[in-house]
């Protein structure tokens, strides 16, 4: 154990970087199919089986990643943990809800009678909403410290739509890339006006964090880090612009560049997360406790190293493997 | 209410409304595997019948799980951050074995077993429903471990109130674990049986004549006839290991209040905790006895063995542990009688399901739940006869809940409730209408295989 110098430093900043990655990809996988329950009120209803279609086998694991995320900050950051979860109660009650409903609706709407089908469409909708939601009210109180103000509140409330509009955008790039014909120039239409409010999003919560916050102000605005970090604002800015003179173009005749948006989205999605991640290292609750601090016992921590290590490349192997049996356009699901 | 209580009562209906699809998945996933084995095997096309229409029960099922097992995940931060900061060294890792080596290995395949078949060449689809049946067995297998480890925690040491691994084989293999496994697979093994022949025995009261339906009907009945002597069994083996490492909770289960020899066997009764005894019992002679030390005289522990000298009671609630018991045992006895009636009925003569009495047909019916009940009842009498503790002699209930506002628990817990009752209606309901409809899609055209895929429904 002591391969690496002390354990009770690199596990815990092991742990970190998995706790970091598995939000991440959370947020991506999770996030663009969301996204598409979020557009869902947006579709004629052949649509919609086709919307579902495009997510119907990859949902279930995207969602194993929040469960990994929430189960490596129980984990290895249980003071943390407590600490989180307890103060985001009630948005965390509203949020397990939503997926408690949404997960369900794909099933129902699909098996009950036909004339049930429209109300579980519905609930699919208000399942992701909920869901959506509540993670960007959580991401902006959390970026507030936890703290509960009207100020906080309100910026809560922003963060929450902002998550939202991002979460329908990378699902209508998926769309893009998954669909075809009409449909597929609607998921253009919706990306070019979710755009707009990625804009708005990301600049609100770039702006906001390091105003609310004199050390995360102190992190960016330092010589020489300002200079190394103005490649992420400044990728970022490129990307948008790439992404909307994309959209201006797409749907291409031989649908060539349709993987465009959504690769382009992740992208960003990466960009923006690692700034976050960067604006609150070291701590797990921002200004309160360091991930040191919260860590588990390291002989704990080490035992789930271990399996982690072996682990997390079966898991990536065989969820690339999903994706490659289910690439290409999305067909109607079945059974046969 | 107070915040503890309105918790506990939280926490109790989340995982029991999640426990119900795991106990179906676990052994549906190894049943469906059996369904297309047999059809590789024999191809009989009954088999590929039986899985087309038990396969949807299986994802409905699975969904059910995985959302309702996320709100799980949550809670023990949300309303009970004591148990990870006291006992979190030993849950942790057991937790996250858990995702990694099993939520992970479900949840990707089942993507490919669902929507696959026609994607995958044959054999990566049958590895994709072994991945999925065996993912689920290792869920269980984790959280059994965890769960035993609450009641029986061994492998371990305390320090500042914080509890250390000092060795792992110890804390996987606690002393409960290989029997409150065993007992819970045979559980769901039961559970998924009597939902086959139930939900099966419905189609053909119905008119479903095919071979589809004969076939899972006697895997159901042939399945539940062969586990349920294992299960009670097991049961026993069970008790007998709790009689060892926690007394109070077989105490409470007998409504035994005093340490004493010859003790009888009640099989009906009203514990009193008022006055510390139990009324109005039904019971055998000297039966609890010989069940739990094998002989007449055999001395049974009483739960007054459980109060300290200023009156602190340390033994569980008695009611609840005493009822939940005899409920599960009663249906218990229920599967056994049924099933073994059933598999004597379907022998005689080679009459095979013709020779089921119409009132057994019926009988099966409501019995598809019986896994349900039987299952809970056993769960309560476990969880509740663990109490006042979270973890036996470690961590009380109470020391590790959170400090949330009641009135916030108040009203999650009844926006909890009131979603897994419309979803438990729901899903009930949609078992029978898919049962409806694969019957009459059967009666419709039996010899024309169009009809029967006339309505084409995306995402089915």
């Amino acid at each position: 154990m002591t391969l690496f110098g002390d354990p009770a430093v690199w596990l815990p900043l092991a742990f970190a970087l998995l706790l970091g990655v598995s939000i991440l990809v959370y947020v991506i996988l999770d996030g663009f199919d969301l996204g598409v329950g979020v557009l869902f009120p947006f579709a004629e209803d052949d649509e919609k089986d086709r919307m579902i279609a495009s997510i119907g086998p990859f949902w279930d694991a995207n969602e194993t990643w929040l469960v990994l995320a929430v189960g490596i900050l129980l984990v290895a950051f249980p003071t943390a943990h407590g600490a989180i979860l307890t103060a985001l109660y009630l948005p965390v009650a509203i949020m397990l809800i939503g997926l408690i409903l949404r997960g369900v609706a794909f099933e129902f709407r699909a098996k009950a009678p036909a004339p049930h089908k429209a109300t579980w469409n519905m609930v699919f909708y208000f399942g992701s909403m909920m869901t959506s939601l509540s993670q960007g009210y959580m991401l902006g109180l959390y970026i507030m410290g936890l703290e509960i103000t009207p100020f906080t509140l309100l910026f809560a409330s922003v963060t929450a739509i902002a998550l939202t509009v991002a979460y329908s955008f990378i699902g209508a790039t998926w769309l893009i890339l998954k669909t075809d014909g009409a449909l597929q120039e609607k998921a253009v239409a919706w990306s070019r006006s979710g755009l707009w409010g990625v804009i708005i999003g990301l600049g609100t919560v770039s702006l906001a964090s390091p105003l609310v916050s004199p050390r995360i102000f102190e992190k960016w605005f330092a010589m020489p880090e300002f200079f190394l970090l103005l490649p992420l604002p400044l990728m970022s800015a490129a990307l948008i612009a790439l992404l909307w003179l994309a959209l201006k173009r797409l749907p291409t005749s031989d649908d060539s560049w349709s993987w465009f948006p959504f690769a382009a989205t992740i992208v960003l999605f990466v960009l923006g997360y690692f700034g976050m991640a960067y604006s609150f290292y070291p701590f797990v609750v921002p200004d309160q406790l360091t991930i040191y601090e919260a860590a588990s016992a390291p002989e704990s921590l080490f035992i789930i190293f271990i399996g982690t290590c072996f682990v997390l490349p079966m898991i990536l192997g065989y969820t690339a493997l999903a994706y490659t049996v289910f690439r290409g356009k999305a067909t109607s699901l079945s059974y046969e | 209410m107070d915040t503890l209580i309105l918790s506990r009562i939280q926490f109790g209906a989340n995982i029991s409304f999640h426990i119900l699809f795991p106990t179906i998945t676990i052994a549906l996933g190894w049943v469906l595997l059996f369904f297309k084995l047999r059809f590789s095997r024999t191809g009989d096309e009954k088999w590929v019948e039986a899985y087309r229409f038990w396969v949807k029960i299986f994802a409905l099922s699975f969904a059910m799980g995985v959302v309702s097992g996320i709100t799980m995940s949550f809670q023990f931060g949300t309303n009970w951050p004591g148990f990870m900061e006291s006992v979190g060294n030993i849950a942790g890792p057991l937790l996250a074995y858990e995702v990694m080596t099993a939520f992970f290995l479900e949840a990707v395949f089942l993507g490919i077993m669902l929507f696959g078949m026609s994607k995958v060449p044959g054999w990566l689809h049958t590895l994709a429903t072994f991945l999925v049946a065996f993912g689920t067995t290792m869920s269980a297998f984790w959280i059994l471990v965890l769960n035993s480890w609450m009641h029986t925690p061994a492998g371990f040491e305390m320090r500042d109130g914080v509890a250390y691994a000092t060795d792992w084989f110890a804390i996987i293999f606690n002393p409960s674990m290989p029997i409150r496994m065993t007992h819970m697979l045979l559980a769901s093994g039961l559970t998924v049986a009597f939902l086959l022949a139930g939900i099966s025995a419905f189609r053909w009261l119905i008119g479903d004549r095919s071979a589809g339906v004969r076939a899972t009907i006697k895997t159901g009945l042939t399945m539940a006839a062969l586990l349920i002597p294992i299960q009670i069994f097991a049961g026993d083996l069970h008790g007998l290991n709790t009689l060892e490492h926690q007394p109070q909770k077989i105490a409470a289960m007998e409504g035994n209040w005093e340490t004493q020899s010859n003790v009888p066997l009640i099989l009906f009764g009203i514990p009193n905790e008022e006055l510390r005894t139990t009324d109005y019992t039904v019971e055998i002679p000297n039966m609890a006895s010989i069940i739990l030390k094998h002989s007449a005289d055999g001395v049974v522990p009483g739960l007054n063995d459980f109060v300290t000298d200023d009156g602190t009671v340390q033994h569980p609630p008695v009611a609840p542990v005493f009822y939940a018991f005899r409920i599960m045992v009663g249906t218990g006895f229920a599967m056994l009688f049924l099933s073994w009636a059933a598999v004597f009925f379907m022998a005689r003569k080679r009459r095979g399901v013709e020779g089921l009495p119409k009132p057994m047909l019926y009988a099966l019916v409501p019995m598809a739940f019986s896994g349900w009940v039987a299952t809970l009842a056993g769960w309560y009498t476990t969880e509740i006869g663990r109490q006042p503790w979270l973890v036996q002699g470690v961590l009380s209930t109470e020391a590790a809940v959170a400090d949330v506002a009641s009135p916030m628990v108040l009203t999650t817990l009844i926006a909890y409730l009131t979603v897994y009752a419309v979803l438990l209606a729901a899903y009930i309901g949609v078992l029978f209408y898919l049962a409806r409809k694969a019957a009459n899609g059967e009666r419709l055209g039996p010899r024309v295989p169009v009809a029967q895929q006339a309505p084409v429904v995306a995402a089915e």
